[in-house]
């Protein structure tokens, strides 16, 4: 791996977080002492965590402005998230609820595109080796060409892509090409899998996401599933497959919870709506609920 | 690689089930069920009774001899769907549907509806059969349809206005899915047409394929012959691919699908997806979609919100490869035309859909000789149509 991977001891301090991102006479650095294709993969998120646990934020990129996501991946990164689900917008996004569905539209009314979320990619990869994952819908990628994407993204450093519409028996057509790449395509199993888990975590990739609740994403006061079932079903299988557990999660509280079932906790919405609500001033506040979600996570 | 070698569902390299994990579980079971029932006496009997005695089938093929004298070609004969109780083709799938929901345990049932026609279709199912119905419209289209969104109430349904989006029926679709992820255990979703994921294409057209099994014997009684050709409007495909089915064997019978041109396929405000779309993945399925360059799903137009849809079903998007069937688009103005005309000349008021396919007979028919024959859908009537027709003609005309 790259010396510049943001490992355990490479971590940045929470000060030299609150400052801001790094500065800009560090990039020239940065990017020679960062040759392609020696980025992180998904694993490694997990692995390189304090205690093997990941707190992985999610946002839509574009919202409010692309600048700003480029501003949150930093901020997150330094406040101690170890993966980052980057959303690229679609317009009819079925899995999510109300709060990143007008995410996407709004970053959509701003004219974001898959080019120029990956040019922001660029920008961030100038400043940090931060473990990427692009969150979409299988039309995004569809339509940029599977092999294309996966390609761009591997030029990017990124581990790969969570696709929820995708199910297991559609999986092999986008798999094949990102494999081919060096990435993953994330596997989703949820409340209702039961005995599909084993054939799923047979040949899933990267992690496992564990949706937590029935229906869609959103902030959610109680998870009623039993997550420790789903997760040993997952083990019995793939012993060493990481499983982060995803939907309705929004306090400290929650995450922690979570990640002592599983290996990990993802937050979209709770993020989400800060960002709708503070816009281009969301940076400060979302770090400083990532570094108290991500200290719960790595204090399990 | 065009698909999964592990994925069902498939019309060519159209289909699958490109949707969440959460309800692969649903659409197994759904599969499972259909599988088992479809082939099961006592069902189809059951449903034959819903068809005949409730339904009104078998719907007339009726020959439009003033048209046809009128245009000067081919023999035209209607087949008329919107002779069948609600109005509308619509009732041949839901009565199929709630039925092997029925039969699965569910209680309660949801839809989508664009202009109300399927929703109205869902709530008189349900209410027949004694099950929970909420039908999820577009806050749009509520307004532009408020005698639907009442007429389903009437019939004992909750309507749910969604606002996601463009606020119309991709977005009621979007909706109802999403409902479904949230409650499965007593909850059937009633898909309106021949898409979505795997088995809905197959499961809907199967239910509407009763319009050319009756076509077909009722024309062989009439003139001892099969049809020249068979016209139906396209928007998902439901009432199109129940008037093509029985006749895709017969290759000496031309298949004409008609989409909605809105005002002009080189124009952006058009619902034409197989004469504008691109291939793509959504709602399910792997078809033709109007969309932008990096599959943004386009807003679609079309004067009639039944073929308002972005995208069409894969067993039409694999008809149009194999070249089986022609698809066309007619434009506001023609249908619009097509609807005056039906109506003056046949003193039969048309759906502004089904005008799309009456539009198209009268430029075929005309080319084709007196010795020919062509079966035009009317997939609906026209009443709940009549006020927009009067405000695009420039009268102030409401309900």
């Amino acid at each position: 791996m790259s010396n510049c991977t943001l490992g355990d001891g490479e971590r940045p301090t929470q000060r030299a977080a609150a400052n801001g991102e790094r500065t800009r006479d560090e990039r020239p650095t940065q990017r020679a002492a960062a040759p392609r294709r020696s980025f992180p993969h998904i694993a490694d998120a997990f692995a390189n965590s304090p205690n093997g646990k990941a707190f992985i934020p999610f946002i839509t990129a574009g919202d409010p402005t692309l600048d700003v996501t480029e501003k949150l991946v930093l901020a997150m990164s330094h406040a101690g998230a170890d993966l980052i689900e980057l959303g690229i917008p679609f317009s009819d996004p079925t899995a999510e609820g109300p709060v990143i569905q007008e995410a996407n539209l709004r970053a959509l009314a701003n004219k974001v595109t898959t080019d120029n979320v990956f040019n922001m990619v660029a920008r961030v990869r100038e400043q940090s080796q931060v473990p990427l994952v692009i969150m979409t819908y299988a039309n995004v990628v569809y339509s940029y060409g599977i092999e294309r994407f996966a390609a761009r993204q591997a030029e990017l450093g990124m581990g790969g892509v969570i696709l929820p519409d995708v199910p297991h028996e559609e999986k092999e057509e986008f798999d094949e090409p990102f494999a081919a790449a060096g990435l993953d395509v994330v596997s989703l199993i949820a409340p209702t899998s039961h005995e599909r888990i084993r054939a799923i975590a047979a040949d899933a990739r990267g992690f496992v996401y564990c949706v937590s609740s029935l229906g869609v994403t959103g902030v959610r006061s109680q998870i009623t599933t039993d997550i420790g079932a789903m997760v040993s079903l997952v083990k019995e299988v793939r012993p060493d497959l990481p499983c982060a557990v995803g939907f309705g999660i929004s306090t400290p509280e929650q995450a922690a919870r979570m990640a002592s079932l599983s290996d990990g906790a993802i937050v979209g919405s709770a993020i989400v709506r800060m960002i709708g609500e503070l816009g281009e001033d969301c940076v400060e506040p979302v770090a400083d609920y990532v570094r108290r979600m991500a200290d719960a996570v790595h204090g399990v | 690689m065009e698909q999964s070698s592990a994925s069902r569902g498939r019309f060519g390299i159209h289909g699958g089930q490109y949707i969440p994990e959460t309800l692969m579980n649903a659409v197994l079971e759904l599969e499972e069920a259909y599988n088992q029932y479809k082939e099961d006496p006592e069902f189809n009997a059951e449903l034959a009774d819903l068809f005949n005695n409730y339904a009104g089938r078998p719907s007339l093929l009726y020959f439009a001899a003033n048209m046809t004298a009128d245009l000067g070609g081919a023999k035209v004969y209607l087949k008329r769907e919107d002779l069948n109780h609600t109005g509308a083709h619509k009732i041949n799938n839901v009565l199929g549907q709630a039925l092997l929901a029925k039969k699965m345990g569910k209680t309660r049932l949801i839809a989508e509806t664009g202009a109300g026609q399927h929703g109205v279709a869902t709530a008189t199912a349900a209410a027949l059969m004694g099950m929970e119905c909420v039908v999820y419209m577009g806050r749009e289209d509520m307004e532009r349809q408020a005698l639907n969104v009442y007429r389903m109430r009437l019939l004992g349904a909750e309507v749910r206005g969604v606002d996601a989006g463009t606020a119309t029926l991709k977005d009621a679709v979007s909706e109802t899915f999403r409902e479904w992820t949230n409650r499965i255990d007593d909850t059937h979703y009633c898909l309106g047409s021949v898409m979505g994921p795997h088995p809905f294409p197959t499961i809907v057209r199967d239910f509407q394929a009763v319009i050319s099994r009756e076509s077909r014997a009722q024309m062989l009684e009439a003139e001892g012959r099969l049809p020249d050709a068979v016209l139906a409007c396209v928007g998902g495909g439901s009432n199109a691919i129940g008037s093509f089915y029985h006749y895709i064997n017969d290759k000496s019978v031309r298949l004409i699908g008609c989409e909605a041109a809105g005002r002009g396929i080189d124009t952006w405000e058009t619902a034409a997806t197989i004469s504008t779309g691109r291939l793509g993945i959504f709602h399910g399925m792997k078809s033709y979609f109007c969309q932008d360059e990096y599959g943004q799903i386009a807003p679609v137009y079309s004067i009639s919100a039944g073929l308002d849809y972005p995208g069409v079903g894969p067993e039409h998007a694999a008809l149009h490869d194999s070249g089986r069937a022609e698809y066309v688009a007619i434009t506001d103005d023609e249908a619009v035309d097509a609807f005056e005309y039906l109506s003056r000349t046949e003193g039969v008021i048309p759906a502004i859909e089904s005008a799309h396919a009456v539009a198209h007979a009268m430029k075929l028919a005309p080319t084709m000789r007196r010795d020919q024959i062509m079966v035009v859908t009317l997939s609906g009537r026209g009443d709940k149509d009549v006020a927009a027709i009067a405000r695009y003609r420039g009268e102030d005309l409401h309900e």
